[in-house]
C-alpha cells in the first residue's frame, strides 16, 4: 500500500505545515514516515514521497544520502547510536563502546545475531556531561539514554528484547 | 543570582502553562501584541545589546532590522540545531524552559512581521520536537498561537521540523535548504537571510538561547539587561561545560565571569585533581588554547577571549587535562569535520579528507616529521578558502595545536 | 541594453553589462579566470571554489555618498579573504587581481585539492585534450604531489547512469554542473548527488536511468572526464577529430551541430562521423542539443544504404547505370506525362526540393508534400517575424502551444518554451492529454480532441487566458498535429493565424504562427510551393510516381495498396525500405553528412549543412540527381552544386529574398563565450564559425496584405457502440528510420501501445496491459492498453510512426483479444 494510503492522516498533518507551494519541505518528516517500520526507506517509498511532493525519485534518493539518520539498508530493530565524539570520549566513550561490542561479541557497525540491535559510533549528540550516552533510533524514534553504564544498557537491551524500552 | 535563561532551576515545573503564566509568562508577548508597535520591540532588543548565542555573536536587533520590508510574507526561524561537540544548552532549555523559548520566539516574530515561523531541532531530538510539539499545542489552546491573538491583527503559527543528523544544518543557509526540502548545503552570501531567506523570502535566524533572552528583556527593560555582563558583551550566557571537569553541565552565568569561576567554582574543578592543559572554548571548532594563570583569570565575552586566540563561539568550553594528547584531540576533530563536511565546497571536501589521512598516520604511530608539517599546510591551505566557516573551523584545532603543542606531535612521530 | 560599469581586471580597463559575474566579465575582456562549477547558463554557487580572486571595490563617504580619494585616486579597499569570481557581480570602479601571488596561490590549492581524489588518467580519458583541469594541472601542478596516492580512494570507473550515459566516479570533482542543468535547465531533476562530504556521488535512480532527452548536454559542460556518452566513449581522442558544421535534420528546430570526424580502421579506412556536437547558435539551440538529435545519426551509417543505381528487370531488381535509370524513369514519366507526381518529404533541402517542384512543374506534375499536416502557407504570411528569439521571450510574452507535445516533438523548442515560463513569460499549454510541459505553463486548458478550433475561437470570449495572450507583448503559437490530419491542421492553422492577426500579434519579431511540423524542412517544402493533401491513396491511384525521401509502404499499408496500382514508381533514398522493394527504379542519394543544402526552420530560418564525409557508393545529391532525370525528360535543371541551385531558388521564390550562401555563412559573436580550450570553461560545444542562417520575413512583416481564409467546421466522426475515436500523437522515439536504426536510441523506443482513459478500457473490458486489436480503414493492428486519465473517455490515442498507420482522427473497432495476450 502507498505510504499516501497507509498513513493518510500523518501525510496530511505534515503537509499542513508548509506552505502548499513549497510542499517539498515535508520531505524529511515524510522520510521519518517511511522509515518507521522497517528502520530504512526503501524504493517504493522513495516513489511515493516523489509522488507526493511532485520531485524525482532521484531527489528524494539523494536527501536519503544526506543525511545520517536516514538509512537505505536494513539493519537491526535498533540502532544503538553511541556518542564517541570528543567530549564524550575524555569521559570514557571509547572504553565504553569496546566493552559493549565485546560483551554483544560483535563490531561496531554489525548487528546481533538475534537482529535485535546494531551498534555504531556517531558524532556529538549533545549530551557530553552524561557520558557515557547513546541513543537508540528504532520503530518508535529516537530515545536518548545517559549516564550509561555495561550493566544498564545490557537490562535495557533485555526490556528490547521485550518489546519495551 | 536568580537565573534568567534556565529559570526552571529556581522555578519548579515551569514547564507547565500554567506555571509559566503564574510567574509572568506570556505578558511581555501580550504587551507586544496589543500596545507596542513592531519596531518598538525590535529597538528594546537593539538597546539590550543582546547579542546572537549560536557562535558568531550578531547584535540581535540589528539583525532584526535588517528585514527586508519590501518582500513578504516573512518568516522566523529557531536554529535548534545545536550539533557543536561540547554543546547541550539549547536543549535543556527547550526540555525545561520550553515556553520562555517560545515566547522569545513570538516576540521576534511579532517584531519582525512573521505569521509563520519554524523551529530548526537536530533529528536527534525527537523527543524534544514531540515535546515542544505538546507545548505549541497548549499555546494554541490557551490562545497564545493562532489567529486574531489578543483580539490585534496578527496571528502566528508556529511548527516544528526534525533534522536529520547533519552538523552543517546548523549553519544558517544550510538549514534553510534542508528546511525547504533539499540537501543541507550552505548558500552563497550575500544575500543574507533578512533579505533572501526561506523560500527566497526575508527571513529572521536565531540560536534558541538568543530567543529565550528576549521575554525577560522586554519585561524587565533594556537597561537591566545591559547591567549584567561586560560592556562587549552585554547579558548572561550559558556556559556548556565538558571534558575532564569533575562537574561538567549547563552553567547561566553573566559575561566576564572568568575561566577559573566556571572550571573550579562551578565545574568543581579538574578530575582526580589534576592540571589543565588547554581549554577550548567553542567545541570542536576551537582554537586550543594554552592555559596558564593568566588565561584562567581573563573574563569571558567576545572580545576578551579574542586576545587570547580564539573565539568564544557557542560558549562550549571543554576541558583538556594534562594526560591528553593533542595530536589524539586533532585526530578526533578531524573525525568530526571530515564526517560533517558537506561535501559542497573543494576546499572542505578534499581538504578534510586529506587532513583526515593525516593525522591518522601520525595519531597511530605511523606519521612523519614531514606529516606533521604537511599537515598544518593543508590546514592553512584551507584557510580563507571555504564556501562556509565549517571549513574554517575544522582547521582551527590542527593549526593551533600543532603551533602550541609542538612537543606532543614530536612524541606522536617519534617512533 | 542593460547599465555598462567600467572596472579594471589585472590592471586593465574593462566595461562590462552591470550584474555581469566577474568570472564572464573578465572571459569578455580576455582574461581567463579558471571555472569548474561556474558555467554562464548556470546560477552561480561558488562551490568548486577555482575562480578565487582578489576583489576591492571603492570605498564611499557615508556622508556624502562620494568615492573616498587617496593620492588623487579613489580608495580601494580590498576584502581580506579570496572571493569567487562565479558569485561576484561587476560594479562601477571594482578593482580584481586574477594573477596576484594571493590569487595564483589559492588557485593552486583548488588545483592541488582537486587533484588528492583525481586520478589523473589523462592518456585514456576521452576529455583528454579539452579538459581544463588537464591544463590548469599542466599550469599550476607542482610536479610532485604531496599527497599520499596510497591513501587515494578507488572508485568505480564505468558506472552507467542510463544507457546512454556513463559515469566515471574516480574523475567526478562534483562541480554539479550536470545535476544543475537537469534540474535548471531542463526542469527534470534525474540526476542528484548521494551522501555527502568525500563520499558525495552522481545518482539517477529513475526509470529508465537518466530519464531525460537532454541528457548528452551534461556530457558536453562536464569541465572532466566523469560523464561521457556510450556513444563516444573511448571512441577517438579529441585532436584526432575533424569538425564540419552542420543541422540537424531530427526535427523542425533546426539545431545547428557540429559533425566530428575520422578516418577509421574499423570502417575500412573511410572517414566517418565519430560524434554530433552542438554548434552555438544563441537564437536557435543555445549550446543544447536533444539526443535524438546527438544520436540519431548512426542511420546514415549501416549496410542497408543504397549504393547504386537499380531498374527492375524481370520482377527484380539489378544494378544499372545511371544513365539507363534515369533514362528509364523519364521514359515512364514522359509517357505519362498527364499523370506524373511527384511525393517529396521534408527530410530533403531546399536545393533537392526546388529541383523536383520545378520538375514538376515543368512536366505538367503535381508536388505532394508527404505529410499529416497542413498549414505552412500561413506560415509564410504570419509565422514569427525576423529577429525572434525565444531566449528573449520572458515577463509580459505570451506563449501558447496547441495540439502538440513539445517534448516529443521538438524537444529543443520545449525547452526554450519552459525557460521562457521561468523568466516569466506566460505559457498557455492547450492539448486534450497532459503533457510535460504542463508543470511549467501558466494556464493548461484540456479539451477534447476535435475541440481544436472551439478551443482557439474561445479566445475571443473574455477570460483571464484570453487576457494574458491577447495584452501580450509579444505573444507567438505553437500549433502541432496531435490528434489531427492535414484536414484538421489546415483548420486549426487558419484560427491560430487569425486569432493572432486580430490580437496584433503579427509582423514582428517575437510574435507569429510556428508549425511544429514533422520533419525538419517542411517549412521549406511549403515555401516551394509543395502541399499535403488529405487523400494521398487517391492522389497516388494510377499514377507515375517519384517518392524522394519517404517510404510511405513502410508506414502505411493503404498507400502500400495504393502503390500497387500505378503506372510507375521511381524511388529516390539513401536506404534500402519497403518502398525500394516494390519501384520499378531506384536512385541511391546522399546522405545530409555528405553533401552541401539548407534547411528552412519551423521558425523560418534558412540555414546551412556542410559536406563531413565522402559520399557512399555511387550516390549523389538529390538535387543532382532529379537534375539527370530531368534532363533525360527534355527539361533544364542545375545540378551541378548546391549553391548554384541555391541562387536560382532565392531568385525564384519570393521569401528567399536573393538570399545566397554568404549570407548564410555570417556569424557574429556568440556570448557566452564557449567552446575554446581554455581555463574558462563553457564546454565542449563548437563555436559557430560557418553562419547562423538568415530568418525570413513573413508577408505580414514585409507590409503585404495579409488575407487568412474563413474557417471552415469540421464534421465531427461519431463513434458508434464498439467503436473509439482513433488520434494520432507524436513520440521522439518511434519506430522511424532514423531511430530505429540508431544503435543507441532504439532501446529507448518500447513497445507499441495506445492510450485510453480507463473508463473507456472498463467499457471494452480491457486491463492495463492488455492487448487489444484495432481496425479501421483497412488497418488492422494489435497494441498494448495503457491508462491515460488525462484523454476524454471514447478515444483511443495511437502514436504514429509506431507500426499503426494513423495519418488523421478515423474511426476505429475495438476489440480485447483473448485474456492469454497479456504483454510482458
Ligand atoms: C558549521 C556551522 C554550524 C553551526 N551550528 C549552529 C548550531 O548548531 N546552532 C546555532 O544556533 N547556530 C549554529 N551556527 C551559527 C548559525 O549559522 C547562525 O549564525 C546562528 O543561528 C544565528 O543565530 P544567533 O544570531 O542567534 O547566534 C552554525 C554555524 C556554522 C558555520
Ligand atoms: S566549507 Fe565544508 S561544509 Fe561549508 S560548504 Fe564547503 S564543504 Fe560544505
Ligand atoms: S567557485 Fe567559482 S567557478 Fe566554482
Amino acid at each position: 500500500m502507498s505510504l499516501e494510503k497507509k498513513y493518510a492522516k500523518e501525510v496530511k498533518q505534515i503537509l499542513a505545515k508548509y506552505p502548499p507551494e513549497h510542499k517539498r519541505s515535508a520531505v524529511m518528516p515524510l522520510l521519518y514516515l517511511a522509515q518507521r517500520e522497517e528502520g530504512y526507506v526503501n524504493k517504493e517509498s522513495m516513489k511515493d514521497i516523489a509522488k507526493i511532493l511532485d520531485i524525482t525519485e532521484t531527489e528524494v534518493a539523494s536527501i536519503v544520502g544526506f543525511y545520517s539518520l536516514y538509512h537505505d539498508e536494513k539493519a537491526g530493530k535498533y540502532r544503538m547510536q553511541v556518542c564517541t565524539d570528543l567530549p564524550c570520549a575524555l569521559r570514557g566513550a571509547d572504553e565504553f563502546l569496546d566493552k559493549l561490542c565485546g560483551n554483544l561479541g560483535i563490531k561496531v557497525g554489525e548487528t546481533t545475531e538475534d537482529g535485535l540491535v546494531t551498534v555504531e559510533a556517531v558524532m556529538c549528540l549533545a549530551a557530553c556531561d552524561r557520558a557515557p550516552m547513546f541513543q537508540t533510533q528504532g520503530p518508535d524514534g529516537i530515545k536518548y539514554h545517559e549516564y550509561m553504564t555495561l550493566d544498564r544498557t545490557m537490562e535495557l537491551i533485555e526490556a528490547l528484547k521485550g518489546g519495551k524500552e | 543570582m536568580a537565573h534568567v535563561l534556565l529559570r526552571h532551576r529556581d522555578i519548579p515545573d515551569l514547564n507547565k502553562l500554567s506555571v509559566y503564566k503564574k510567574n509572568g509568562g506570556f505578558d511581555a508577548f501580550k504587551k507586544a501584541v496589543t500596545k507596542m508597535q513592531p519596531n518598538e520591540v525590535t529597538n528594546i532588543v537593539k538597546d539590550s545589546g543582546l547579542r546572537g548565542r549560536g557562535g558568531a555573536g550578531f547584535p540581535t536587533g540589528m539583525k532584526w532590522s535588517f528585514i527586508d520590508n519590501n518582500s513578504w510574507p516573512h518568516y522566523v526561524v529557531a536554529n535548534a540545531d545545536e550539533s557543536e561537540p561540547g554543546t547541550f544548552k539549547d536543549r535543556e532549555i527547550m526540555e525545561s524552559n520550553p515556553f520562555q523559548f517560545l515566547e522569545g520566539l513570538a516576540l521576534a516574530s511579532y517584531a519582525v512581521g512573521a505569521n509563520v515561523a519554524y523551529i530548526y531541532l537536530r533529528g536527534e531530538f525527537w523527543q524534544v520536537a514531540a515535546f515542544l510539539d505538546e507545548k505549541i499545542a497548549e499555546m494554541e489552546e490557551a490562545g497564545y498561537l493562532g489567529e486574531n491573538l489578543f483580539g490585534k491583527d496578527y496571528s502566528l503559527k508556529i511548527f516544528t521540523h526534525l533534522g536529520a543528523g547533519a552538523y552543517i544544518c546548523g549553519e544558517e543557509t544550510a538549514l534553510l535548504e534542508s528546511l525547504e526540502g533539499k540537501r543541507g548545503q550552505p548558500r552563497v552570501r550575500p544575500p543574507f537571510p533578512p533579505s533572501v531567506g526561506l523560500y527566497g523570502k526575508p527571513t529572521i535566524i536565531n540560536n534558541v538561547e538568543t530567543f529565550t533572552n528576549v521575554p525577560m528583556i522586554l519585561a524587565n527593560g533594556a537597561d537591566w539587561y545591559k547591567k549584567m555582563g561586560t560592556a562587549d558583551s552585554a547579558g548572561v550566557k550559558i556556559f556548556s561545560l565538558s571534558g575532564r571537569v569533575r562537574k561538567p553541565g549547563n552553567y547561566e552565568l553573566p559575561f566576564g565571569t572568568t575561566f577559573r569561576q566556571l572550571i573550579y567554582e562551578h565545574g568543581m574543578g579538574i578530575q582526580d585533581g589534576r592540571s589543565i592543559k588547554a581549554i577550548m572554548p567553542a567545541g570542536a571548532s576551537s582554537s586550543l588554547i594554552v592555559v596558564d594563570d593568566k588565561v584562567l583569570d581573563t573574563p569571558m565575552d567576545y572580545a576578551t577571549v579574542r586576545t587570547l586566540g580564539g573565539d568564544l563561539g557557542s560558549a562550549s568550553v571543554i576541558v583538556l587535562d594534562d594526560t591528553v594528547n593533542i595530536d589524539w584531540v586533532i585526530n578526533k576533530t578531524i573525525h568530526f569535520f571530515k564526517h560533517e563536511s558537506c561535501g559542497k565546497c573543494t576546499t572542505c571536501r578534499e581538504g578534510n579528507h586529506w587532513m583526515r589521512n593525516l593525522t591518522d598516520r601520525i595519531h597511530h604511530g605511523k606519521g612523519s616529521k614531514d606529516d606533521v608539517t604537511l599537515l598544518l599546510n593543508v590546514a592553512k591551505q584551507m584557510q580563507g578558502k571555504c564556501l562556509c566557516a565549517l571549513g574554517e573551523f575544522s582547521t582551527m584545532a590542527v593549526v593551533t595545536g600543532i603551533e602550541r603543542f609542538p612537543d606532543d606531535f614530536k612524541k606522536a612521530t617519534k617512533a | 541594453m542593460s547599465k555598462q560599469v567600467t572596472l579594471t581586471i589585472n590592471g586593465k580597463q574593462v566595461t562590462a553589462p552591470e550584474g555581469l559575474t566577474v568570472a564572464d566579465a573578465a572571459k569578455l575582456a580576455g582574461v581567463d579566470i579558471p571555472v569548474f562549477c561556474h558555467h554562464p547558463k548556470l546560477e552561480p554557487v561558488g562551490m568548486c571554489r577555482m575562480c578565487l580572486v582578489e576583489i576591492g571595490r571603492p570605498v564611499f563617504d557615508r556622508a556624502t555618498g562620494q568615492p573616498v580619494m587617496e593620492n588623487g585616486q579613489p580608495k580601494i579597499q580590498f576584502m581580506p579573504k579570496l572571493e569567487t569570481a562565479c558569485t561576484n557581480r561587476v560594479s562601477e570602479g571594482m578593482v580584481v587581481l586574477t594573477q596576484s601571488e594571493k590569487a595564483n596561490d589559492g588557485q593552486r590549492g583548488t588545483v592541488e585539492f582537486l587533484l588528492t581524489s583525481h586520478p589523473l588518467d589523462c592518456p585514456i580519458c576521452d576529455k583528454g585534450g579539452e579538459c581544463p583541469l588537464q591544463n590548469l594541472t599542466m599550469e599550476h601542478g607542482s610536479g610532485k604531489s604531496r599527497f599520499n596516492y596510497d591513501e587515494k580512494q578507488h572508485l568505480e570507473k564505468m558506472v552507467p547512469l542510463g544507457e546512454l550515459i556513463y559515469l566515471d566516479r574516480e574523475r567526478c570533482i562534483q562541480c554539479a554542473r550536470c545535476i544543475r542543468f537537469q534540474d535548471e535547465v531542463a526542469g527534470e531533476a534525474v540526476l542528484g548527488f548521494d551522501e555527502r562530504g568525500r563520499h558525495t556521488q552522481i545518482i539517477s535512480i529513475s526509470e529508465p536511468g537518466f530519464d531525460s532527452v537532454f541528457s548528452g548536454n551534461t556530457t558536453d559542460i562536464c569541465p572532466v572526464g566523469a560523464l561521457t556518452t556510450v556513444d563516444f566513449r573511448f571512441g577517438a581522442r579529441p585532436w584526432e577529430l575533424k569538425a564540419e558544421a552542420s543541422i540537424c535534420s531530427q526535427c523542425p528546430v533546426g539545431c545547428n551541430t557540429t559533425l566530428n570526424t575520422r578516418r577509421e580502421a574499423k570502417a575500412g579506412g573511410e572517414i566517418v562521423v565519430k560524434r554530433v556536437m552542438p554548434r552555438q547558435n544563441e537564437e536557435v539551440n543555445e549550446i543544447w542539443l536533444c539526443d535524438k538529435g546527438r544520436f540519431a545519426y548512426h542511420y546514415t551509417e549501416g549496410k542497408e544504404r543504397l549504393t547504386k543505381p537499380m531498374v527492375r528487370k524481370d520482377e527484380k531488381l539489378a544494378r544499372a547505370s545511371w544513365d539507363n535509370a534515369t533514362k528509364t524513369a523519364a521514359e515512364n514519366f514522359v509517357a505519362n506525362k498527364k499523370d506524373f507526381v511527384v511525393l517529396a518529404s521534408g527530410r530533403l533541402s531546399n536545393e533537392d526540393l526546388f529541383n523536383l517542384k520545378s520538375l514538376a512543374d515543368t512536366a505538367g506534375g503535381e508536388a505532394i508534400l508527404y505529410s499529416d499536416m497542413d498549414g505552412g502557407e500561413l506560415t509564410q504570411l504570419v509565422g514569427v517575424g525576423a529577429g525572434t528569439n525565444l531566449g528573449t521571450m520572458g515577463k509580459g510574452d505570451a506563449i501558447l502551444v496547441i495540439a502538440s507535445d513539445l517534448y516529443e516533438e521538438a524537444p529543443i523548442w520545449w525547452l526554450r518554451v519552459k525557460q521562457a515560463a521561468d523568466r516569466g513569460a506566460t505559457v498557455i499549454v492547450a492539448n486534450p492529454r497532459a503533457t510535460k510541459l504542463d508543470r511549467f505553463a501558466t494556464y493548461t486548458i484540456r479539451y477534447s480532441y476535435g475541440d481544436e478550433l472551439k478551443t482557439i475561437n474561445d479566445f475571443e470570449k473574455k477570460s483571464k487566458i484570453s487576457d494574458a495572450f491577447t495584452k501580450a507583448k509579444n505573444a507567438v503559437i505553437f500549433y502541432g498535429n496531435e490528434g489531427l490530419g492535414v484536414t484538421g491542421t489546415s483548420v486549426l492553422s487558419s484560427a491560430c493565424a487569425n486569432l493572432l492577426k486580430e490580437t496584433g500579434h503579427t509582423g514582428s519579431a517575437n510574435n507569429g504562427l510556428i508549425g511544429v511540423w514533422q520533419r525538419a524542412n517542411d517549412q521549406g517544402a511549403f515555401e516551394i510551393g509543395f502541399r499535403p493533401v488529405a487523400d494521398l491513396e487517391k492522389a497516388l491511384k494510377n499514377k507515375a510516381v517519384y517518392i524522394v525521401g519517404a517510404d510511405p509502404v513502410g508506414d502505411d499499408p493503404n498507400l502500400a495498396k495504393a502503390l500497387k496500382n500505378v503506372k510507375f514508381v521511381a524511388v529516390q533514398d539513401i536506404r534500402e525500405t519497403a518502398t525500394t522493394e516494390i519501384a520499378d527504379v531506384v536512385f541511391p542519394a546522399q546522405a545530409f553528412t555528405e553533401r552541401d543544402g539548407t534547411l528552412i526552420s519551423g521558425e523560418r530560418r534558412v540555414q546551412r549543412f556542410y559536406a563531413a564525409v565522402p559520399a557512399v557508393g555511387d550516390s549523389k545529391p538529390d538535387y543532382a540527381i532529379t537534375a539527370m532525370l530531368a534532363k533525360q525528360m527534355g527539361v533544364i535543371l542545375q545540378g551541378t552544386s548546391a549553391s548554384v541551385v541555391f541562387d536560382i531558388l532565392a531568385n525564384s521564390v519570393e521569401a528567399l529574398n536573393e538570399l545566397t550562401y554568404d549570407a548564410l555563412a555570417q556569424v557574429k559573436e556568440q556570448w557566452p563565450l564557449v567552446g575554446r580550450n581554455d581555463v574558462y570553461y563553457g564546454g565542449t560545444t563548437y563555436d559557430n564559425t560557418k553562419g547562423l542562417g538568415v530568418q525570413l520575413i513573413p508577408l505580414a512583416q514585409a507590409g503585404g496584405a495579409v488575407k487568412i481564409s474563413k474557417v471552415r467546421k469540421e464534421a465531427a466522426l461519431r463513434p458508434k457502440d464498439k467503436e473509439l475515436l482513433a488520434v494520432p500523437s507524436n513520440k521522439l522515439y518511434d519506430l522511424g528510420v532514423t531511430v530505429q536504426t540508431a544503435e543507441f536510441l532504439e532501446q529507448r523506443i518500447g513497445e507499441t501501445s495506445v492510450a485510453m482513459h480507463p473508463t473507456t478500457a472498463k467499457k471494452f473490458e480491457a486491463a492495463e496491459g492488455q492487448v487489444v486489436k484495432l481496425s479501421f480503414d483497412g488497418v488492422q493492428a494489435e497494441a498494448v492498453v495503457k491508462f491515460d486519465e488525462t484523454i476524454g473517455t471514447g478515444v483511443v490515442r495511437i502514436p504514429r510512426s509506431m507500426g499503426i498507420a494513423i495519418r488523421e482522427p478515423v474511426v476505429a473497432k475495438v476489440q480485447v483479444k483473448a485474456a492469454a495476450g497479456k504483454a510482458k
